[in-house]
């Protein structure tokens, strides 16, 4: 897990065009997550899908922002701490002083990319391992201070949230209080299933932008990328705040799911996890974080099945697929063989 | 003589108890090919680092057109114009050589990095722009049947054209380039010689280098500095600098043809 790691995933820059094939695919994405799922889960019955599926697109999210850290050629396991962060700013905005669930979702994603630019702006020097070790306290460190904060209430946590209420532009509803509708888990995926849209969509614009050519080049050289006129420290502490937005925003939606939020809700091994999902995917691809969490998440659940060797053969294809596929799984995509 | 463009005064460096650089003054004149010479350990890396701000001097300044340039982070002075090159291993590696030189470009861009983002006309006119110039840089550098080659596969001679291409891409009024002949075979070294002097008859660029290769040097610098243990020993041209007595010793050991007689 060094820099040369991270530089043998990058991708082949792609143009920002919408070519035929490339729309097909994205048509099909869309059907398959917003139609085809819920279809599948009506006719089975399998309904605990929906939880499932729910994660997968929130932790989805927090790992694209996993994801454009490691694009500028930084380690992060502090995904946790913001998904932390966010899902508190949202509790106490919505239970202590009324706002609505949807104001507090734009604002849980700024608050965590204020605290990441204050946090960013000295850590962000650290390249390599000491960078992630860095960030790999930030999350114990949100997690203490939600037990020490009085605002957090402590260990008790923050219980009892409301559900996400009627959100109306000029008294047009635009999405019904989630309290009346008849089935809030299917809702609950599909603004999940949204949100995990528009972030990717995001993702990849930023990516085949200058914004991500610029990324690219601090992400292979940082030296020669400042003699080139780029604001070196700017760049790496933005990139890192829209990683945090969200991570921030992944985990208010997470709260409101739950309806609950505790210092344990995000923990270490949830930012591991968050780490693990951008590797298995693929660091080159947009799109890894987002097949990596399905993978990782979903295939864990599957894998319950097999009882007590559930952990086993998961780790051991963890194992084998790190091997295999150094480079995630999209690397499978990649015809070109060889281009190191 | 014209206003120079670059001063260099009294800059002086210490590392701790060791003085890489001490109280060096010139000043380089607008379009002038001005060679840093001196033997290893001379301190002539450091100085280069100080001109382009990669590390600040302790003592004294460096001044572009007048305007004090030490002290500022690289990116300032990039955008000043003056940028520096390095050696070959100084490359984005994992884009192709057409993708090096267009990011190379940033200094450019009239639009935000949201209107990048959103795609604005302004944005749209800017990449056009960029890819425009970087063949126009990629054809100037004859570079033109690698466009398409990742960096990381490409041989020595091409990765120092294409470091030049990059710092070529900033539009910059003055370039250092870090020893832009080292590990060059006699052939290649007089087509590089060419390449430089027409950076500066063709571009209208001031050049300044480090370099090692005395035959070299001599054939292509308007003017010499020559540093010794961190400090200036002489100055002047090339055949200034050949009878120069205090260079001749700072080269002892080597035979007089090392540099150049």
């Amino acid at each position: 897990m060094n820099a040369q790691t991270i530089q043998t995933a990058t991708p082949k820059a792609k143009g920002a065009i919408m070519t035929p094939v490339r729309l097909i695919g994205v048509g099909a994405y869309l059907l398959g997550v917003f139609a085809l799922v819920p279809l599948f889960i009506a006719v089975t019955g399998r309904w605990d899908f929906y939880y499932t599926l729910t994660s997968v697109a929130l932790l989805s999210v927090g790992a694209a922002g996993v994801w454009l850290t490691f694009y500028i050629g930084r380690i992060n396991i502090g995904q946790g701490a913001y998904a932390l962060v966010g899902g508190y700013v949202s509790a106490i905005l919505v239970v202590k002083a009324g706002f609505s669930f949807w104001a507090t979702l734009p604002l849980a994603g700024i608050a965590c990319a204020i605290v990441s630019v204050v946090i960013g702006l000295p850590i962000l020097r650290l390249r390599g391992v000491y960078f992630a070790m860095v960030t790999l306290v930030l999350t114990e460190v949100a997690r203490l201070s939600a037990l020490a904060l009085p605002v957090t209430n402590g260990a008790k946590g923050i219980t009892s949230i409301p559900l996400p209420g009627e959100l109306a532009v000029f008294g047009l509803t635009i999405i019904p209080d989630f309290a009346t509708l008849a089935n809030p888990k299917l809702a609950f995926y599909l603004m999940a299933a949204a949100l995990m849209v528009v972030t990717y969509f995001v993702l990849w614009r930023i990516v085949n932008s200058r914004l991500g050519h610029l990324c690219r080049s601090l992400q292979q050289n940082e030296e020669l990328a400042s003699s080139i006129g780029v604001n070196t420290a700017m760049l790496r502490v933005l990139a890192y705040s829209i990683s945090s937005f969200f991570g921030g925003i992944a985990g208010a939606v997470f709260v409101a799911i739950s309806q609950s939020i505790y210092p344990s809700s995000f923990v270490v091994t949830d930012s591991v996890n968050f780490m693990l999902y951008c590797f298995l995917g693929g660091l080159g691809y947009v799109f890894g974080p987002m097949l990596g969490t399905l993978l990782l998440y979903f295939g864990w659940d599957l894998l319950s099945i097999a009882k007590q060797y559930q952990l086993l053969i998961y780790s051991g294809s963890m194992i084998a697929l790190m091997l295999l596929l150094p480079n995630g799984i999209l690397s499978l995509l990649d015809k070109k063989e060889n281009r190191q | 003589m014209t206003a120079p463009i670059l001063q260099i005064k009294g800059v002086t460096k210490r590392f701790g108890g060791l003085t890489a650089n001490s109280d060096i003054s010139f000043d380089v004149a607008p379009r002038e090919i001005l060679s840093v010479i001196g033997p290893n350990g001379a301190g002539k890396s450091t100085l280069f680092k100080q001109i382009a701000g990669f590390i600040n001097p302790t003592v004294g300044e460096v001044l572009f057109k007048g305007d004090r340039i030490s002290g500022l982070p690289p990116h300032k002075v990039a955008r000043l114009g003056v940028v520096r090159t390095f050696q070959e291993t100084t490359i984005f590696r994992s884009m192709t050589v057409r993708e090096n030189v267009i990011v190379a470009h940033h200094l450019r861009s009239k639009a935000s990095l949201l209107g990048f983002f959103f795609g604005s006309g302004q944005a749209r006119a800017d990449e056009a722009d960029f890819a425009r110039s970087a063949d126009d840089i990629i054809d100037f550098l004859g570079l033109q049947s690698i466009r398409n080659e990742m960096a990381s596969n490409l041989p020595q001679g091409h990765l120092r054209a294409l470091g030049m291409a990059i710092g070529l891409a900033t539009h910059p009024e003055v370039i250092l380039l870090d020893e832009p002949f080292a590990g060059m075979n006699h052939d290649e070294t007089m087509r590089m010689v060419a390449l430089v002097r027409r950076l500066r008859d063709e571009r209208g660029l001031t050049v300044l280098l480090v370099e090692h290769d005395m035959p070299a040097v001599m054939k292509i610098s308007d003017r010499i500095v020559c540093i010794n243990f961190g400090e200036k020993i002489a100055e002047g041209t090339p055949s200034e600098i050949q009878a120069n007595p205090r260079v001749i010793e700072a080269y002892l050991g080597s035979e007089d043809a090392a540099i150049g007689m």
